[in-house]
């Protein structure tokens, strides 16, 4: 689990407007006061309520607030305390998501951990409930990564906003460095119980095991215990957190995001122990590591203008010629000096001098020239093949059909779409298929390989599958309804930075580029499924149309020996010619 | 109907199956020709009177689609051949019953077997009586001064005498060929609804006008229109139509009685009354009487605007034209029997008298 959370920092501090004055009463104005690189690495975001104006307005009896008074409350708040007010931000609004939260950040880092050192996943899953309590837990989640340095494991896993992975443009699962810690934080508010790390990220050294906990008032880690002990792997790292949850079964479950997590990731083996006892065990299906992402640099389209004037006057190149060049992906020399042209920029002009207006027309320009798409080796499909293999190990159906799009772009970041059918999924007892034949099509959605539970309806993935027209490939959709029939969609987007719509990451960010790609893909797999629905529904035709054949020839036979006056063994020489020369205007296609 | 040009229908079933039967044992797909039966298939002659078939046919060759179809054609043609033989027959509707014996080959509705029953008719070129099989319907009613020769079962001649009915009246028998007439009356007047018809008797209109009443009851049948054909062959009077002022009246029962349909139109020769006239109601009517009236139905729009466009007789006859684009542009229809408004009585005393005074002034 090392190895992601390196040596960058990122510490936010927001200074909040606390006062309780109601705001009809005021007109706030907020700005910006400083944004700083300290030392390069460690940014530090200052945001102050500067000016406070209030409209004063006699109230009936209260003394109205005045800019001294209300200036006295305010303070600042930690991420952490806000966080903890605001949990349901990160996923843990209630009992059965908080577990299923807590289970997902430490699957991805673990994930993520292994995959970046190219170690093949092993992952073992037990959740434990806590003797003589029905709603607390013990979840563990153990791998055999390259273990984390002593150093880190404080910040790693009780310090909130602390990362690897924030300010990189690289597909990994993890972004913010948000997760992991949240859990824990939960945990500890729920439970009082610290988190107990044992890692080890050398065969020779021992391991270590430690308790720690988060400070919520100053976003800081507290180690409790820190001692040596025994790990049965040689490297590797196992989080255990105590926290109040609620184990259930069905949709949104923990067996089901395990499950898709399988689905997505055939190279990985998982144990997962359920709290019932249930030991479930998917094995590794693929011996390939799955493609190493790498870091690039931000494509030129898509950029924001806002964005690209910050980056101009925090660049350290000496011209706008290097400053593009070096801070983009894809500019060449030949290209810089097209686009300065285009914007009637001098090459030799400083970047951090660069005015509004100035950029303004660099964004122009470079919206207006073309440009190779971003390098694609930084994002890892999960392919074609491998995503049926995936839909195969969970449901058995019928037919299936995947379709792995050309990377594309939305702001500037690339991204791959994937989606994959299985048609017909078969059930395994009878009173079910009953139900499935009402039923409407499953949706199951991925991000950078990881499952995605919550707010099905608020994703791009959903609204793309709404807007395909299911009744071109022969299935039968209600208005603003997926498709009825008993089947199963997967779609995945792999993205260098996928744009969640909360912190909590459960539903994409309704790119218009990204519903785009996705309903082809869609598309691509619906046209596969509409040959298959069709040659199905030949064959089926067919049938019956062959079964005319034999109900009503010896009609015909019959009529003509009553109109003739045939003999038998006329009548059957008719019967007989008649099927011969229709069956040979048949083929079974 | 004069048969004896025709072969008979008994010749051309066998002769058919014949065909069906020598190309299934020389191993190919046998093939069966229907004239299509719709107006696109007929063409007004104005000489001849009547709406002649024109050569269009859909050719059905036997495949796994049409197989059923198929089958279901023979077998009815087998069962006509039986009728004839046993110089039976049936009616349509036990014609659908009898084919409950044929298994899946059997129809599921009557209409269906209607359709098949229409089909072979139109192929032969023979009426459905000829292949022994009969319609239910009623033919029609006759008041007025008319001596209709018939026979008893016996075979005695029966002179029927029209005006001795009362309040009732003569009902059209199905087969009219062999009935032979007596009368003086001057005129035939055709009427749509059995209630004008009543009133008509009611006030004893045939003798005041000294004609002949015939109620159609709606869409006039076979027999009716045969009927009426060989009243006005024989007795050399003109035939005049007296129906609702509305679309139906106009086409469904007016032309259809004077020059035919589209669906048997390989029988309209004989069952047209080519020199049947329009007296009444007409839209300019409703203006001339001052009549109540119903605005324009959808279907009503509909069925005079696709006559415009559609119907061979209508595009002949620029009055009738002119006498529909004056309904459409009223946007209202009214009903025989609208002129009580004006009292019992006026149809009779005001409205018939003030129109035969002009029959040359009717539409065509």
């Amino acid at each position: 689990m090392a190895g992601r959370k390196k040596t960058d920092e990122t510490q936010m501090n927001f200074d909040f407007d606390g006062n309780s004055v109601p705001a009809s009463k005021g007109v706030k104005k907020i700005t910006k006061a400083s944004k700083k690189a300290v030392h390069g690495k460690e940014i530090k975001m200052t945001m102050k309520a500067a000016e406070v104006s209030v409209k004063k307005k006699r109230s009936r009896k209260s003394v109205a607030a005045t800019a001294e008074s209300m200036a006295a409350k305010q303070r600042d708040i930690s991420v952490s305390e806000f966080f903890a007010k605001n949990r349901h931000l990160l996923g843990f609004d209630n009992p059965r998501k908080a577990l299923l939260t807590a289970v997902k950040e430490a699957v991805d880092n673990s994930l993520d951990a292994c995959e970046e050192a190219h170690i093949l996943p092993d992952l073992m899953i037990v959740i434990k409930p806590v003797a003589d309590t029905d709603n607390k837990f013990i979840l563990t989640v153990r791998d055999n990564g390259p273990g984390i340095v002593a150093k880190q494991v404080p910040n790693i896993f009780a310090r909130l906003l602390y990362g690897s992975k924030f300010h990189t443009l690289k597909m990994s699962r993890g972004q913010q460095g948000i997760g992991i810690s949240a859990a824990g934080m939960y945990g500890l508010l729920t439970t009082g119980e610290p988190v107990q790390i044992i890692t080890r990220i050398n065969a020779k050294s021992p391991a270590r095991h430690y308790h720690v906990q988060i400070d919520t008032v100053k976003n800081r880690p507290e180690v409790i215990s820190d001692e040596e002990c025994e790990f049965e792997l040689p490297t590797g790292t196992s989080v255990s957190i105590t926290l109040e949850g609620k184990y259930l079964k069905g949709k949104r479950s923990v067996d089901e995001y395990i499950s898709q997590t399988a689905m997505a990731n055939p190279h990985t083996t998982i144990t997962y122990h359920a709290p019932g006892g249930e030991v479930h065990e998917y094995a590794r299906q693929s011996e390939d590591l799955p493609f190493m992402p790498v870091e690039i640099k931000p494509h030129p389209y898509g950029v924001e203008l806002g964005v690209l004037f910050k980056m101009a006057r925090e660049s350290q190149s000496k011209t706008v010629g290097k400053f593009l060049r070096n801070e983009f992906s894809r500019v060449s020399q030949p290209l810089s000096a097209k686009i300065i042209k285009k914007a009637k920029l001098t090459a030799s002009s400083e970047p951090v001098k660069i005015t509004l207006k100035e950029t303004e027309r660099l964004h122009e320009a470079i919206n207006s020239t073309k440009i190779m798409p971003p390098p694609t080796d930084c994002i890892g499909p999960i392919g074609e093949e491998k995503m049926i293999e995936g839909l195969s190990r969970v449901v058995e159906a019928d037919f299936y059909a995947s379709c792995t799009r050309k990377p594309s772009v939305y702001r500037g970041n690339p991204f791959v779409v994937e989606a994959a059918l299985a048609f017909g999924c078969k059930s395994d007892s009878k009173d079910k298929k009953e139900d499935e034949k009402e039923s409407l099509m499953r949706l199951v959605r991925f991000a950078n390989r990881v499952p995605l539970l919550y707010q099905q309806s608020g994703c791009a993935t959903h609204k793309a599958a709404l807007e395909v027209n299911w009744r071109g490939y022969g299935l039968s959709q209600s208005r603003g309804a997926l498709p009825s029939g008993s089947m199963m969609l997967m779609l995945h987007i792999a993205s260098v930075w996928v744009p969640f719509t909360s912190e909590s990451k459960e539903a994409v960010a309704h790119y218009p580029e990204i519903i785009k790609e996705l309903k082809l893909a869609i598309q691509e797999c619906g046209r596969k499924l509409g040959m298959h629905v069709r040659k199905q529904k030949r064959i089926k035709d067919e049938l019956i149309k062959r079964s005319y054949i034999e109900i009503y020839l010896p009609h015909i036979g019959q009529a003509l020996k009553e109109i003739l006056v045939l003999k038998e063994p006329q009548v059957d020489k008719v019967v007989n010619n008649l099927t011969t020369i229709l069956e040979k205007t048949r083929s079974m296609p | 109907m004069p048969r004896t040009k025709q072969i008979s229908a008994l010749d051309r079933i066998t002769d058919n199956a014949q065909q069906v039967y020598k190309t299934i044992i020389a191993e190919r797909s046998p093939t069966m020709s229907t004239p299509i039966r719709s107006l696109s298939n007929v063409k007004y002659r104005p000489q001849k009177g009547y709406f002649e078939m024109l050569g269009k046919s859909k050719k059905r060759t036997l495949t796994v689609n049409t197989v059923k179809a198929f089958a279901q054609t023979l077998k009815m043609m087998a069962l006509s051949k039986q009728l004839i033989e046993e110089d039976n027959m049936a009616t349509k509707r036990e014609a659908y019953y009898i084919s409950k014996n044929w298994g899946k080959a059997g129809f599921s509705e009557q209409p269906e077997s209607d359709t098949v029953m229409d089909d072979i008719e139109a192929m032969f070129g023979v009426n459905r009586e000829q292949l022994k099989f009969v319609p239910e319907e009623k033919g029609g009613s006759v008041a007025g001064n008319l001596f209709v020769i018939d026979k008893d079962n016996s075979g005695r001649k029966l002179k029927i005498d029209c005006t001795k009915f009362g309040s009732g009246a003569y009902s059209i028998p199905v087969e009219v060929e062999n009935l032979k007439f007596q009368s003086k009356a001057k005129f035939i007047l055709a009427i749509e609804t059995a209630g004008a018809f009543q009133r008509l008797v009611k006030c004893d209109y045939w003798n005041k006008a000294n004609c002949i009443l015939i109620s159609m009851g709606g869409v006039p049948t076979r027999a009716c229109r045969r009927f009426i054909r060989r009243l006005s062959d024989s007795l050399k009077i003109p035939v005049y139509a007296f129906v609702d002022g509305d679309p139906y009246g106009y086409f469904n029962i007016y032309r259809t009685l004077k020059v035919g349909s589209g669906n048997a139109a390989h029988l309209n020769e004989y069952f047209c009354v080519p020199g049947a006239s329009f007296l009444g109601v007409t839209p300019q009517d409703i203006k001339d009487y001052d009549l109540p009236t119903h605005p324009l139905k959808e279907v009503d729009i509909k069925r005079a605007k696709d006559a415009l466009k559609n119907d061979p007789f209508v595009k002949h006859h620029k009055e009738w034209q002119l006498a529909i684009n004056q309904m459409l542009k009223m946007g209202q229809r009214v009903e025989q029997q609208a002129f009580a408004k004006h009292g019992l009585d006026f149809v009779v005393d005001q409205y018939l008298p003030d129109k035969l005074k002009n029959p040359s002034k009717f539409l065509p």
